[in-house]
C-alpha cells in the first residue's frame, strides 16, 4: 500500500481542511513488517486509530475477541442522504469483514472493518505476443486445452510462457484454489477442509496434475518457483513472458514499469466445464477501526468520508487500484475495467465457512512446489497433504 | 563493614545499574518470556493465553521433519562457510598479512560485503543467478557451458548451494579481517627467528602460525557457526525456504510459523531447542579449544 502515499496524503489534507480534523498516515512495506507491527501495537495498547489487518480469517477473529476492532454494523447501516453507508459499497467486499452467526471463530456476527478498495486475482496475457504470433489478441485462452495450444504457438516463437511469484505461495494457494472450485465446486472444496473429502479424491490428485502438465508442457518460466511477485511483475511487464498470474494491483504496477505494455486481463483457463471458474477477490485493503480509541467517532466519520464518491474515484484515479464504492467505478480506466468485470466470479477466503488448517496449507502450496520443481508426483503430494490433514485434525 | 565499605559497595551497583536495567529489559526478559511462551498456543494477538505443558516440544521432537530438515540445511551451510569460506579469508589474510602493494585497498575491499544489508546482497544475487537473463549462465554460455544453465536458486539440487555462496560471500570478510588481526598480532621477531635457523614456510606455519592462531580460530570458527546457523535475510530474499523445503533453515521456519501460521507459542518452543542446540555447540567448541590449548 505504500504506492499510494501521495494519495492518502492528499486525501489526509483535504479532509483536515473540511473539517479540522487531523490525519496522519503511516504506511509501511513489506506487508509482513506491517503486520507485525500492528500484533506488537495489539500487545502494548497502542494501535492507531484506525489501521488494516492482515493475514488469514483467525487472526482477524482474535483481534476482534480480544477487544480491538470497533463492530461497524450500526454505522454501515445507518441512513444518511437517504441511503445506509454500506449500500454504495461493493456487497462482496464487505463480506470479507464480516462475521456470519455461527461462524467458526466464536466471533459475534457484524462488519468489523471498511474496505478502501477492490482487488481480484486472475491473469494476464500480452497481446502484442498475441498478435506476433498470428493469435488472435482480443481472444486469450477459456481452457485449459486452449491455453495449452496457445502456450505450444508461443513456445515455438521463442516466447516464454507463464510467470507469477510462487516463491510467494500464497499465490500457488489462489491459484489452485481457483481451479479446485473449477473442477469439484465450492461445496466439495469445503467438505476436503472440513475432513470429509480426502486429499486423495481423483478431482484433488487432477488438480495436482495440472501442475504437473505445466511442468512436462515447459510453461513456466525458469526461476518462478522461487520467484517473488515483484520480480514475476517485472518479467511480464518487461515482455519476458506471456502470461502473469497477478492481481488488480498490477495495472498501477505494469504502467510504472513499461507505460506502453500491451495486455489484457483474462480469467485463469477452465480445467473443466463441470462448476465456473472462481477467482479470489473482494476488499482490497480495509480499514478497522481501534475499538479502544477515544477518537473512534472521528476515525468512522473519516473512513465514512474516504469511501464517498468523490475520495474514492479520486483514489482509483491516483493509484490504478479498483475503488470499493461502486458508483465511483465509471471513471476506472478500460484495463482496470477488466478485472472489475469479473466481480461476479469472485471468492475470497475470508468469505468461506470453513477453513483449512495453515500447516496443512503450507504442506499443499509446498506440495506444488515440489511437482513444480520435478520432485513429486500428482499422487504423492495428494497422499502427504493428506497424511499432514490427518495428523494436524488430531491436534484440533 | 563499616559505613564508608556499605557506601562503597552500594556505590558500585548504583554505577552498574543502568548497564544492568538495559540487559534485563532488552535481553533477561525477552529470553524468559520466550520459555514461558514456549509452554502455551499463544497466538501472537489474543489477551489470553492457555498453557499447554510440553506438547510443543513433543511435537517439534516427535513430528516435526521439516523443522528437523532446516536444522540439517543450516547445518551444510554451515560446514561450507566453516571450511571454504574460512579458508579463502585465511589465504587472504596470509597475502594482506604481508606487505603487497595498495593492501589496505585490498582490506578494504574485501570487507564491503559483510557491511552490506543481506537484502541487498541477496537482490545482487538473484540477479546474478537468474533463469533467464542471469549473468551466471550468461557467463557459462560464454565458455561453453550453456548446458549447466539453470535457475540456480529454483532448481533443487543447486538452490541449498547457490544460498551457501552468496552466505559465503557476504561473510567472508569478518573471518578475513579477525584472521588478518590475528596474523598481526604474531610477534615478528619469531619469524625472523625461524628463518635463520633455516625453517620453511610450511614448518614456520605449523610450529609457529598456527598454534599461535588457536584462539584466533577458535573465535572465527564460534562466530561463523553462530552467524551461519541464523542465517535469515539471504534466504528469505532469495527463496524464501523453497523450492519445496530445500532452504529452509530454523529461523525461516520460526517465522513462518510466528507469522504464516500464527503459531506463536510454537515458535517460541522452536526458538528454545534452536538456542540450546547453539549452546551444546558453543560449549563443545570451547571445551576444544582448551583442551587444544594444554596440548
Amino acid at each position: 500500500m505504500s504506492d499510494r502515499e501521495e494519495a492518502f496524503q492528499a486525501l489526509a489534507k483535504q479532509f483536515e481542511n473540511e473539517t479540522k480534523i487531523k490525519v496522519r498516515f503511516e504506511l509501511y512495506a513489506p506487508s509482513e513488517i506491517y503486520s507485525q507491527r500492528i500484533k506488537a501495537s495489539a500487545q502494548t495498547n497502542t494501535l492507531p486509530d484506525i489501521y488494516g489487518i492482515l493475514g488469514e480469517k483467525r487472526d482477524f477473529a482474535s483481534f476482534i475477541k480480544s477487544g480491538y476492532v470497533a463492530d461497524l454494523t450500526e454505522e454501515l447501516n445507518r441512513q444518511e442522504d437517504g441511503a445506509a453507508w454500506k449500500d454504495s459499497l461493493f456487497q462482496k467486499a464487505l463480506s470479507v469483514n464480516e462475521f456470519l452467526p455461527g461462524n467458526e471463530y466464536g466471533v459475534a456476527p457484524g462488519i468489523y472493518g471498511v474496505p478502501i478498495d477492490v482487488t481480484t486475482i486472475q491473469m494476464v496475457y500480452n497481446k502484442r505476443f498475441y498478435r506476433e504470433a498470428g493469435l488472435d489478441p482480443e481472444a486469450p485462452p477459456q481452457t485449459w486445452e486452449e491455453f495449452l495450444a496457445h502456450c505450444r504457438i508461443l513456445k515455438q516463437r521463442g516466447v516464454p510462457r507463464f510467470v507469477s511469484g510462487f516463491g510467494e505461495i500464497w499465490l500457488i494457494d489462489a491459484l489452485a484454489s481457483n481451479w479446485a472450485m473449477n473442477l469439484m465446486g465450492e461445496e466439495k472444496v469445503f467438505r476436503t477442509y472440513e475432513g470429509k473429502v480426502s486429499y486423495t479424491d481423483p478431482d484433488w490428485v487432477r488438480l495436482f496434475s495440472v501442475f504437473h502438465q505445466m511442468v512436462s508442457e515447459d510453461i513456466l518460466v525458469p526461476g518462478a518457483v522461487t520467484m517473488v511477485n515483484k520480480t514475476a511483475e517485472q518479467t511480464f511487464a518487461n515482455e519476458r513472458a506471456a502470461y502473469a498470474f497477478n492481481g488488480s494491483w498490477c495495472v498501477n504496477v505494469y504502467k510504472g514499469m513499461n507505460p506502453g505494455l500491451q495486455y489484457a486481463a483474462m480469467l485463469p483457463p477452465k480445467i473443466t466445464n463441470a462448476h465456473s471458474m472462481k477467482i479470489w477477490g473482494g476488499a482490497g485493503g480495509s480499514f478497522m477501526v481501534n475499538n479502544q480509541s477515544y477518537r473512534r467517532t472521528n476515525a468512522i466519520r473519516f473512513l465514512r468520508w474516504l469511501t464517498k464518491d468523490k475520495q474514492q474515484a479520486f483514489l482509483a484515479t491516483e493509484t490504478e487500484n479498483l475503488p470499493s464504492n461502486k458508483n465511483s467505478l465509471k471513471q476506472i480506466p478500460p484495463i482496470l475495467m477488466q478485472f472489475a468485470d469479473d466481480m461476479d466470479n469472485v471468492v475470497h477466503p475470508n468469505t468461506y465457512p470453513v477453513h483449512e488448517l495453515p500447516a496443512v496449507t503450507e504442506a499443499f502450496d509446498k506440495g506444488i512446489q515440489s511437482i513444480l520443481i520435478g520432485e513429486a508426483t500428482p499422487e504423492q503430494v495428494a497422499a502427504e497433504v493428506q497424511r499432514i490433514k490427518e495428523k494436524e485434525s488430531k491436534k484440533k | 563493614m563499616t559505613l564508608q565499605k556499605v557506601r562503597n559497595v552500594l556505590g558500585n551497583y548504583f554505577f552498574i545499574l543502568p548497564a544492568f536495567l538495559l540487559f534485563s529489559i532488552f535481553s533477561l526478559y525477552p529470553y524468559f518470556n520466550m520459555f514461558y511462551l514456549s509452554v502455551t498456543n499463544w497466538d501472537g494477538i489474543s489477551s489470553s493465553v492457555t498453557h499447554v505443558g510440553l506438547e510443543n516440544f513433543k511435537d517439534i521432537f516427535s513430528d516435526n521433519a521439516v523443522f528437523w530438515l532446516a536444522m540439517k540445511n543450516a547445518g551444510i551451510i554451515t560446514f561450507l562457510a566453516l571450511t571454504v569460506q574460512n579458508f579463502l579469508a585465511l589465504i587472504l589474510a596470509f597475502l594482506c598479512d604481508r606487505d603487497i602493494k595498495g593492501g589496505n585497498i585490498y582490506r578494504v575491499i574485501f570487507y564491503l560485503p559483510p557491511v552490506l544489508s543481506g537484502i541487498v546482497v541477496a537482490l545482487i544475487w538473484n540477479w546474478i543467478y537468474d533463469g533467464n537473463y542471469g549473468l551466471l549462465n550468461h557467463f557459462l554460455a560464454m565458455i561453453g557451458l550453456g548446458d549447466l544453465s539453470r535457475a540456480w536458486t529454483s532448481d533443487p539440487k543447486t538452490a541449498l548451494f547457490a544460498v551457501a555462496v552468496i552466505h559465503m560471500w557476504k561473510g567472508f570478510g569478518w573471518g578475513f579481517v579477525i584472521l588478518l588481526a590475528g596474523l598481526q598480532s604474531i610477534p615478528r621477531d619469531l619469524y625472523e627467528a625461524a628463518r635463520v635457523d633455516g625453517a620453511s614456510g610450511w614448518v614456520v606455519f605449523k610450529n609457529i602460525t598456527a598454534p599461535l592462531m588457536i584462539p584466533v580460530f577458535i573465535l572465527v570458527s564460534i562466530l561463523t557457526i553462530l552467524g551461519t546457523m541464523q542465517i535469515f535475510d539471504i534466504i528469505y530474499a532469495t527463496t524464501g525456504g523453497g523450492p519445496g523445503y530445500h532452504t529452509e533453515v530454523p529461523i525461516t521456519r520460526i517465522y513462518a510459523m510466528m507469522i504464516g501460521s500464527s503459531k506463536f507459542g510454537y515458535a517460541c518452543a522452536m526458538g528454545v531447542i534452536f538456542g540450546a542446540v547453539l549452546l551444546i555447540i558453543s560449549m563443545i567448541q570451547i571445551r576444544v579449544s582448551k583442551m587444544m590449548r594444554q596440548v
